[in-house]
């Protein structure tokens, strides 16, 4: 074992005996995001670098410290990526955190989300045991799949210290189309496309403008971009990198952004806020003051679940609230992998 | 762990079957439950004090709360052809037959989605999505049969995962009844949910943390063109590096299948296919848009003649296409005319050990004085070793058990795993002490308790309880000398 891994898991074992929180930092890029939780700081970027990396296998194995821009960076030299696009939020931004938070950028709908790509997981759990789940290979359906758990579940079930992944070949081409649409007719049309034979990488809307991005071979990006029009956007990886690091302008100021994850197919939400529309109409971003009830009864007739992702009143809760008996399973394994309660109290609001 | 509570007396358990309103269908009689004694693990059989073939959800739920206040097993079971045991019945416990629960109840074409009730057979989801253009990904060769309910149990696979993904990667909700028969809805139309991603956690469990009543589905469309190429390899070795050189050129076929000379002669004898005569066949597939696919096609002919293929067909039509995939699918048929029994392995290796694993697997074979043939879905390094046997000579099957023991042993040496697809169930509990160590292993059990309390859906599948680890001696022994060290354990 590291000696990372063994002082981890001795000052979790301390922690756990005093029934004493610990906050859990990594790049410190994402502390705006979840609940806000108390707890002396437990510093985990230090344990970084690449374990192991076979670009023949598409399995990236990486110390959950490991800067997200590092490992692009090693990936992209054998022409590989992270599926999920994941966003960074900051350079010091690392893979573990990405992971807790299950982040994954515009690409998810058509690759796969942060979770799609895990294979295994390393962790110190709440009692101070240090546990490997999952494995390095693609397919393997031994034991639960605890390394997926852990994707999303903001390190309060765990202090992920190792991850694997699948990772795919970068697209040899890409092209970003626009075009000028309502909302309504919107969704209906990237809804059509996504289940045709097209390769949609990503698609954003906006103020009345839909943006198209295809990802390929050379010659399927020629075909499609012929087949659906638009006008090419030239800046067009510009777009979506701002997109992904919420750097464009609707992201901007300081009014509160709440993500609303829908069925991709539904209708407008006829909320008199200023949106964004990704993810083929499944994730809309939706700016200004509101009331947490109107954003969640929105959210949920519309399939979905909202979440206040930056800003607005922390009374509110960030999180949908979960039924009654999926909240009981959320709080068995809560109390089966931290059962002092110390690993990110909170941060999921009531775990 | 707690001690079991004494069995519940049949008459007790008929009772509260009984008491369920609105009323279940039972079945009690011997000779109608024999039919349920075993799966496709068919080494195993075990008749149960009843079977319920719930017709509803309502039903499930009913079944559940009768018979959780008395501690009885359920034990779920779809078509019935998973081949770890994972459906083999419980001699004190009830037997939740879901197959009645077929209804297709919406296929919505314009957000590529099916919901389907867990009875519903693999391959009827893509045959009701097809006049939209759309099909279920996940392609179990058992697809005709086995269910959905099934293939989320055991996170099925197929020969398009490379590309397609696991179930897990292509399923979006479903509805599931507790230990406790309480109905959890999980994910749903949108593609994520709040809090934690308890979609994973049913996904592969084996019927050990519910009963699914209700899946949501991910719709792809099919694709525009497919193009197919058989190609011939002198050695294992050689065909192992050929599908390295495709996918590190940046391509992701829909399919990399191959398989070794006891199967293409095994083959060839059964079907005169006019196969290569060849040490290691090859089946690459490449999918998409039609000048995506015939991009890539052009580009896997190339590689495929640098990696030094003895022979390339590539097929010209769909009549071809078929024809090129009848030895890979009917491999197994094939297979059962070199001896009539045999066993099928499920172990998943890094795909760079393959020739290494092989050779340790040929003679671990010669070893016992068993054959073994070999496919493989080479693009993930999940192979399927069969170990040929003869049922009626005495001793012969438990030889083919401890060799295929062997053989996932090796797996886990390698750095894989013991099941890319199959699942544990009673078959690989014992390796299942060599995978993990106590510390998962007891996190195994605090999940299911999470979700089954009283520990009465599928009790003593999918993870072995720490005391069989420790009598099996397998955790202790193996832990001080594991061959390679070096390589991670996950």
């Amino acid at each position: 074992m590291s000696e990372f891994i063994a002082q981890t898991a001795e000052r979790v074992r301390e922690h756990a005996a005093r029934k004493s929180p610990l906050r859990i930092v990594g790049g410190g890029t994402k502390g705006f995001l979840g609940a806000p939780s108390a707890g002396e700081p437990l510093e985990v970027s230090s344990y970084s670098g690449i374990v192991a990396y076979e670009p023949r296998e598409l399995v990236l194995t990486v110390k959950a410290g490991t800067r997200l821009a590092d490992i692009e960076q090693a990936l992209a030299a054998e022409g590989q990526m992270l599926p999920f696009e994941p966003p960074r939020f900051g350079e010091a931004a690392t893979i573990g955190g990405t992971v807790a938070c299950n982040l994954s950028g515009p690409r998810r709908p058509y690759a796969g989300a942060a979770r799609d790509f895990v294979l295994g997981a390393r962790i110190v759990n709440g009692k101070g045991e240090d546990l490997s789940f999952g494995g390095r290979v693609i397919k393997n359906v031994a034991g639960y799949d605890v390394s997926r758990l852990m994707a999303g579940a903001f390190g309060t079930l765990g202090i992920l210290t190792e991850l694997s992944f699948k990772v795919l070949p970068r697209p040899a081409a890409e092209a970003t189309l626009a075009f000028e649409m309502g909302e309504a007719p919107m969704i209906d049309c990237v809804n059509k496309w996504a289940g045709q034979p097209l390769p949609i990488s990503a698609t954003a809307w906006e103020s009345g403008v839909l943006r198209v991005r295809l990802s390929g071979a050379a010659s399927a990006v020629e075909a499609a971009r012929v087949k659906l029009g638009g006008t090419d956007v030239p800046d067009g990886p510009d777009y979506w990198r701002a997109l992904r690091e919420q750097e464009l302008p609707f992201f901007q100021g300081t009014a509160p952004l709440w993500r609303l994850s829908v069925a991709q197919t539904a209708a407008p939400l006829g909320l008199s806020l200023p949106q964004l529309v990704e993810w083929g109409g499944g994730q809309r971003w939706l700016r200004g003051e509101a009331e947490a009830g109107p954003m969640r009864d929105a959210a949920q007739k519309a399939r979905g679940h909202a979440t206040r992702f930056r800003g607005g009143d922390p009374a509110d809760g960030v999180f949908h609230p979960l039924a009654p008996a999926i909240a009981k399973i959320h709080r068995r394994l809560k109390d089966a992998f931290d059962p002092a309660g110390i690993l990110n109290p909170g941060r999921m609001d009531n775990f | 762990m707690a001690h079991a509570p004494p069995p519940a007396p049949r008459g007790a358990v008929l009772a509260a079957l009984a008491a369920v309103r609105p009323p279940l269908s039972v079945v009690a009689e011997a000779e109608r439950l024999a039919a349920f004694e075993t799966d496709a693990y068919i080494q195993v059989r075990q008749t149960p004090l009843a079977a319920v073939l719930p017709e509803s959800e309502a039903d499930v739920i009913g079944l559940v709360r009768a018979l959780a206040p008395i501690g009885v097993p359920v034990v779920t079971r779809g078509a019935g052809t998973g081949i770890s045991g994972g459906a083999i019945p419980h001699a004190d416990g009830v037997l939740a037959v879901l197959t009645r629960l077929r209804a297709i109840v919406r296929i919505d074409a314009a957000a590529r989605l099916a919901v389907v009730e867990p009875g519903v057979p693999n391959a009827q989801v893509s045959e009701a999505a097809r006049p939209a253009g759309l099909h279920f990904a996940p392609d179990p060769s058992s697809q005709v049969v086995s269910t959905i309910g099934g293939n989320i149990a055991e996170n099925a696979g197929g020969v398009h995962c490379l590309k397609y993904g696991l179930t897990v990667h292509n399923v979006l909700g479903v509805r599931l009844v507790d230990g406790e028969g309480d109905l959890l809805e999980i994910g749903g139309e949108a593609l994520d949910a709040p809090g934690y991603d308890l979609l994973a956690l049913v996904t592969g469990s084996e019927g050990n943390l519910g009963l699914i009543t209700r899946a949501t589905l991910r719709l792809l469309p099919r694709p525009e063109s497919t193009q197919t190429v058989l190609a011939a390899f002198d050695t294992v070795k050689a065909g192992a590096e050929a599908v390295g050189a495709i996918i590190g050129a940046g391509l992701v076929p829909a399919a990399l299948e191959m398989m070794d000379r006891v199967v293409i002669d095994a083959c060839e004898r059964y079907m005169a296919l006019g196969l290569p005569k060849a040490e290691a066949l090859l089946l690459v597939e490449v999918d998409g848009g039609r000048e995506e696919a015939d991009e890539a096609l052009g580009q896997v002919e190339a590689l495929l003649a640098a990696s030094g293929a003895t022979e390339v067909r590539v097929a010209k039509d769909e009549d071809e296409r078929a024809k090129l995939w009848k030895s890979r699918k009917g491999a197994f048929a094939a297979l059962a005319s070199v001896l009539p029994d045999y066993y099928t392995m499920d172990g998943t290796i890094p795909r760079r050990a393959l020739p290494e694993v092989l050779d340790a697997v040929y003679a671990l074979g010669r070893e016992y004085g068993l054959t073994i043939g070999n496919v493989f879905h080479a693009g993930d390094g999940n192979m399927h070793p069969c170990i040929f046997y003869d049922a009626t000579k005495p001793g012969e099957f438990e030889r083919s058990e401890e060799l295929g023991g062997k053989i996932l042993e090796l797996c886990i040496d390698h750095g894989g795993t013991i099941t890319g697809e199959h699942g544990v169930g009673l078959e690989k509990l014992k390796q299942m002490c060599l995978q993990f160590r106590e510390g998962e292993i007891a996190a195994f059990h605090d999940v299911k308790r999470a979700f089954d309390p009283a520990g009465i859906l599928n009790p003593g599948k999918a993870v072995p309880t720490l005391k069989r680890c420790a009598e099996w001696g397998g955790m202790h022994v193996r832990a001080g000398r594991i061959p390679r060290p070096d390589i991670p354990r996950f």
